[in-house]
């Protein structure tokens, strides 16, 4: 039986999105919401549809811009690119991020008491 | 912190852009599918695989346009939108309910805008003159209406300005001006004016600033000075017709003489509005001093306190100089031994009406509260057939919080709407307040609704809007669902019990507090009829008043002749019985004289006593309707001998006898001197001379209506320097008839007559009464506003439970009882409401009563037949509220009913 899936954390989709955005160039929000499902493979609980609160929270932000333009199948979508604050921000973010997770890290590394 | 700002700004954008957001949405929405369908379809699924499988994918398509939206725009400003419209649909739906709840709530409102619009003005706002804060009145500790004894001579100002260390600088005004003592000529007609004299340093005193031109200088307070003048601001503008070169201009005021204006007064100032309530000063005069100073005591002092002094420092400095203080410098014998009792000016200005200011307060208060009860009331009768819909609202999920949520925005825009009304109420109040400047009340002519009035409006509908939709709110929302749903449609018997016992408390506390404000208003109204009825010791009615110009030039006898003359032809007009001449009027301007004593007595136990002084002709007190004991003046009571005093010695008369001076007593005073009551005949000494009393008169109330009579005396016009005189005619015939007739007699002997009215004497009585009839009249409104809203909520109530009953009656009516059984059933119960309320309310009345006594006049807290009339008039108002329902409920017929449901 597989694992479940995981819940997203509060605020993740947006950091998500922001780091989607800074390595992939212009997307739209379908392009990105596959490419995030691509990422996590399939360890991750995402209804698409809650990609568009999160990228209009970014928009509101100026982390993020957007603009109709027409997919290369001549579909018009609303596509999105990081903005140069945006940029600034996913570093803060990634840093804190990444601290986060290593005392995370150190606090699972903890033995259980008397288990020597 | 920059991107939070960009945040609530774009979101502030998108929720006014909503239609543009969501278009865009859907777009992106619409796109994003079609591409996951298409890739589906590469990945080989059928066209509805391929669809159905991006649908999943996608999540809840409703739900993410919902997040997307709250994460856009402003959520909470969406719901109450949403609350809103819903909200006034509910309310068009009920345009009944809505109507009488903006109605109740406007009157409510309004008359607490109003009010508390001239508490602001006349208790919590400073007084319209540079830091007013400072500014004292240097009068007596207390002040009886007796302007001699408040107000001081030349020489003992400018003592005080120079020994005392307090002020800045003291100034003052003559306080014995009387209305219309000014003739403006060159305009047809001469046009009476009111002027007052005041120091020169009056306006800098009080921190006036003249709106164009000049203040007075010193200089022009000497003798032979230019003659000069600075007119009010709204003389200028209505005499003048706001003339911009009005500086520099002569004003003729008849006799050869002319003024020059040398500035105009602010708008702002209004000299009556805080120093003489009720009446109007048009222009002022620089005070000559070497004249005034023969007039003894005639000015009113205003003091600047210093920055570091304060009111104790100036307080016990006055203690210790005033004694001190001369009288007249070159007479150091006369002994005046002052005394003063700095008050901060505001206080005198309206400390004396701050009682009656928190009485109208409280009860427009009361008014309020009884507003809320009534609404709740309202409410919780819509409440009960809304059940359903709120429990079915609560079926779908809200919770109860958000249904709480919706009430408070109906109670709030109710509220909201009413107070908008309430505010258009305020302001035709206020304007109305303005324009009546025949209210001796101070500063009315400031009464508006300013900011303060509009912050305390936003105030007091929001307190009202929860205090009204919150206990019906809690109600609603906490009912039981299920049994919500269940019942029917409630016209069972036993249904809403619990809905009821909370009304009939509301009830209960709205008879209470209508009965509290009705209490208050009956004695506050018997207490005015009583001031009305109080036996003046003079006959205001058919009696009226002319200010008549003559031109004597100072000969005594000279003076009684141009009298005699006019008094026969204003005699000789048809209708007129009685014609005669006074200097001043009761309730008007009086002055005031060392008491008379007894020849030979000690009277140094009397010193500082004095009485007022009444210089008349014959036919004065016949004319006022005064009953005299003894005899009237008469025209042989001539000029007096001289004598060494040091007024202005007498003329001796051409070769005439020197008739023996004479003097008229009240009955007080004649009592005081003569226990036995035969003064008549007998010679007192007064004035400085012996004067046999001819007569004797009753106690005619001189300086108030409300207050004990003052000890008085009365001199010929032909013995005593009179200081002006107003003309008192007694006739049938009403004022406005007679007004041209008497004009144009006394223009015929003098045109230079002034074109004054003619007032009748109970307007004198009417303008000493006027604060109290003004209280009264609000009160009395309110009591009736109360009475009214109590009715409408013992209505509203039994109404209500006759409805729900409809089924219970139909049975009883098909089991036989009678119409009038029904009727009497539900008279029965309104009458237990009305009484327990009127019962609760009568013991609150006692206790509102025994604070507001110091209102009252001779009517005690507890007067049985006020609290008896005001119960009676509760239980009959009661019985006529609940009898309208009680009549529907005996024409049930118990087949419909039994039908219906």
């Amino acid at each position: 039986m597989p694992d479940p899936k995981l819940d997203l954390l509060q605020g993740t989709l947006d950091l998500m999105v922001l780091q989607t955005l800074a390595a992939m160039g212009e997307l739209h929000g379908y392009g990105i919401a596959r490419r995030i499902e691509q990422i996590s493979g399939d360890t991750i609980l995402l209804n698409q549809g809650t990609i568009y609160a999160s990228l209009v929270r970014l928009q509101n932000r100026g982390w993020i811009s957007a603009e109709w333009g027409v997919s290369d199948n001549n579909r018009k979508a609303k596509y999105y690119a990081i903005t140069r604050s945006g940029r600034k921000q996913l570093a803060r973010d990634a840093a804190d991020w990444q601290r986060l997770s290593d005392v995370m890290g150190r606090v699972f590394a903890q033995s259980p008491e008397g288990a020597e | 912190m920059i991107s939070s700002i960009r945040a609530a700004l774009a979101r502030t954008r998108a929720f006014l852009n909503k239609p543009i957001g969501d278009a865009d949405l859907e777009q992106e929405l619409s796109s994003h599918l079609d591409f996951a369908i298409e890739e589906n379809i590469q990945r080989g699924l059928s066209p509805e695989e391929a669809r159905r499988h991006a649908f999943i994918r996608f999540g809840g398509v409703q739900q993410s346009r919902e997040q997307q939206r709250a994460a856009r725009g402003l959520p909470a400003l969406d719901i109450l939108m949403q609350d809103l419209r819903y909200t006034l649909r509910t309310l068009r739906r009920d345009r009944g309910f809505t109507f009488i709840a903006i109605l109740i709530l406007a009157l409510g409102i309004g008359a607490n805008i109003a009010v508390f619009s001239v508490v602001n003005t006349l208790m919590l706002r400073p007084l319209p003159l540079r830091d007013p804060a400072r500014l004292l009145w240097i009068g007596p500790k207390v002040f009886d209406g007796n302007w001699s004894a408040a107000t001081y001579s030349i020489d003992a100002w400018q003592e005080l300005r120079e020994r005392n260390r307090s002020y800045q600088d003291v100034g003052g005004y003559f306080a014995f001006s009387s209305p219309d003592n000014i003739k403006l000529m060159g305009h047809g007609d001469p046009r009476p004016a009111t002027g007052i004299m005041v120091t020169d340093n009056f306006f800098q005193v009080l921190g006036v600033t003249p709106s164009m031109g000049r203040l007075f200088r010193a200089s022009e307070s000497l003798p032979g000075a230019p003659n000069v003048t600075v007119l009010s601001n709204a003389f200028w503008r209505r005499q003048f017709h706001a003339d911009p070169n009005i500086i520099g201009a002569p004003i003729d005021i008849g006799g050869g003489q002319t003024m020059t204006v040398i500035g105009v007064l602010p708008p702002s100032f209004d000299f009556g509005a805080v120093f003489a309530p009720g009446t109007r000063a048009d222009l002022f005069t620089p005070m000559n001093y070497d004249q005034v100073r023969q007039w003894g005591n005639t000015i009113t002092l205003i003091g600047r306190l210093t920055p570091r002094a304060t009111l104790g420092q100036a307080r016990g400095e006055a203690a210790l100089l005033f004694p001190k203080l001369d009288f007249r410098k070159d007479h150091p014998e006369y002994k005046e031994n002052y005394s003063a009792y700095p008050t901060p000016l505001k206080e005198y200005v309206s400390g004396k009406l701050h009682r009656s200011l928190i009485v109208l307060w409280s009860a427009v208060g009361l008014i309020l509260l009884i507003v809320c009860v009534n609404l709740s009331n309202l409410l919780l009768a819509r409440a009960a057939a809304r059940t359903k819909e709120f429990a079915l609202r609560g079926a779908l999920g809200a919770s109860r919080g958000r249904i709480i949520r919706q009430l408070l925005t109906e109670s709030l825009l109710l509220s909201g709407v009413g107070s908008l009304f309430g505010l258009v109420l305020a302001f035709a109040i206020t304007f109305w307040l303005r324009h009546q400047s025949s209210i001796a009340l101070p500063l009315l002519n400031d009464v508006r609704v300013d900011g303060t009035a509009l912050l305390w409006t936003v105030l007091v509908a929001v307190a009202t809007a929860v205090l009204f939709g919150l206990a019906p709110g809690f109600r609603m929302s906490s009912n039981d669902l299920q049994e919500s749903l269940k019942d029917t449609g409630g016209h069972g018997a036993s249904d809403g019990r619990r809905h009821e016992r909370l009304r009939a408390v509301l009830v209960i506390s709205e008879v209470a507090l209508a009965c509290v404000l009705l209490v208050g208003a009956g004695l506050l109204l018997r207490s005015f009829l009583r001031v009305l009825n109080v036996d003046l010791g003079f006959q205001p009615a058919y009696a009226a008043s002319i200010k008549v110009d003559y031109n004597d030039g100072g000969d005594i006898n000279k003076r009684g002749a141009i009298l005699q003359n006019i008094l026969t032809r204003i005699s000789a007009i048809p209708g007129v019985e009685h014609a005669g001449t006074s200097d001043n009027l009761p309730l008007e301007r009086n002055r005031c004289w060392g008491i008379p004593h007894l020849k030979g007595v000690d009277q140094s136990h009397i010193q500082g006593q004095c009485a007022l002084v009444y210089i008349v002709t014959p036919g004065y007190l016949p004319a006022l309707g005064v009953p005299i004991t003894g005899r009237d003046f008469n025209w042989g009571d001539g000029p007096l001998a001289p004598q060494p005093d040091p007024k202005k010695p007498l003329p001796p008369p051409d070769g005439k006898h020197y008739s023996e001076p004479v003097i008229i007593l009240n009955e007080s005073t004649a009592r005081h001197l003569f226990p036995n009551g035969d003064a008549v005949g007998h010679v007192i000494e007064a004035a400085s001379s012996d004067m046999r009393i001819i007569g004797t008169i009753p106690d005619v109330h001189l300086t108030s209506v409300e207050g004990p009579p003052d000890s008085q005396v009365y001199y010929p016009a032909t013995q005593q320097e009179p200081e002006g005189a107003e003309l008192v005619i007694r006739s049938k015939v009403p004022p406005e008839q007679l007004a041209s007739t008497v004009l144009h007699t006394l223009r015929e002997i003098n045109p230079g007559q002034a074109a004054v009215p003619l007032r009748p004497i109970q307007s004198l009585v009417d303008h000493a009464v006027s604060p109290r009839r003004f209280f009264v009249l609000l009160v009395g409104t309110f009591a009736a506003l109360g009475l009214l809203l109590a009715a409408l909520g013992i209505y509203g109530v039994i109404s209500y439970s006759v409805t729900r009953q409809t089924l219970e009656i139909g049975i009883r009516m098909a089991l036989g009882a009678t119409a009038a059984r029904v009727q009497f059933g539900v008279i029965f119960r309104t009458m237990r409401l009305a009484l327990i309320g009127i019962v609760v309310g009568a013991v609150m009345s006692l206790i509102v009563a025994s604070l507001i006594s110091a209102m009252l006049f001779n009517t005690a807290p507890t007067d049985p037949a006020t609290f008896a009339v005001m119960v009676a008039l509760l239980t009959v108002v009661a019985i006529l509220a609940g009898y309208i329902p009680a009549r529907r409920a005996s024409r049930v017929n118990p087949m419909v009913a039994l039908r219906g449901n």
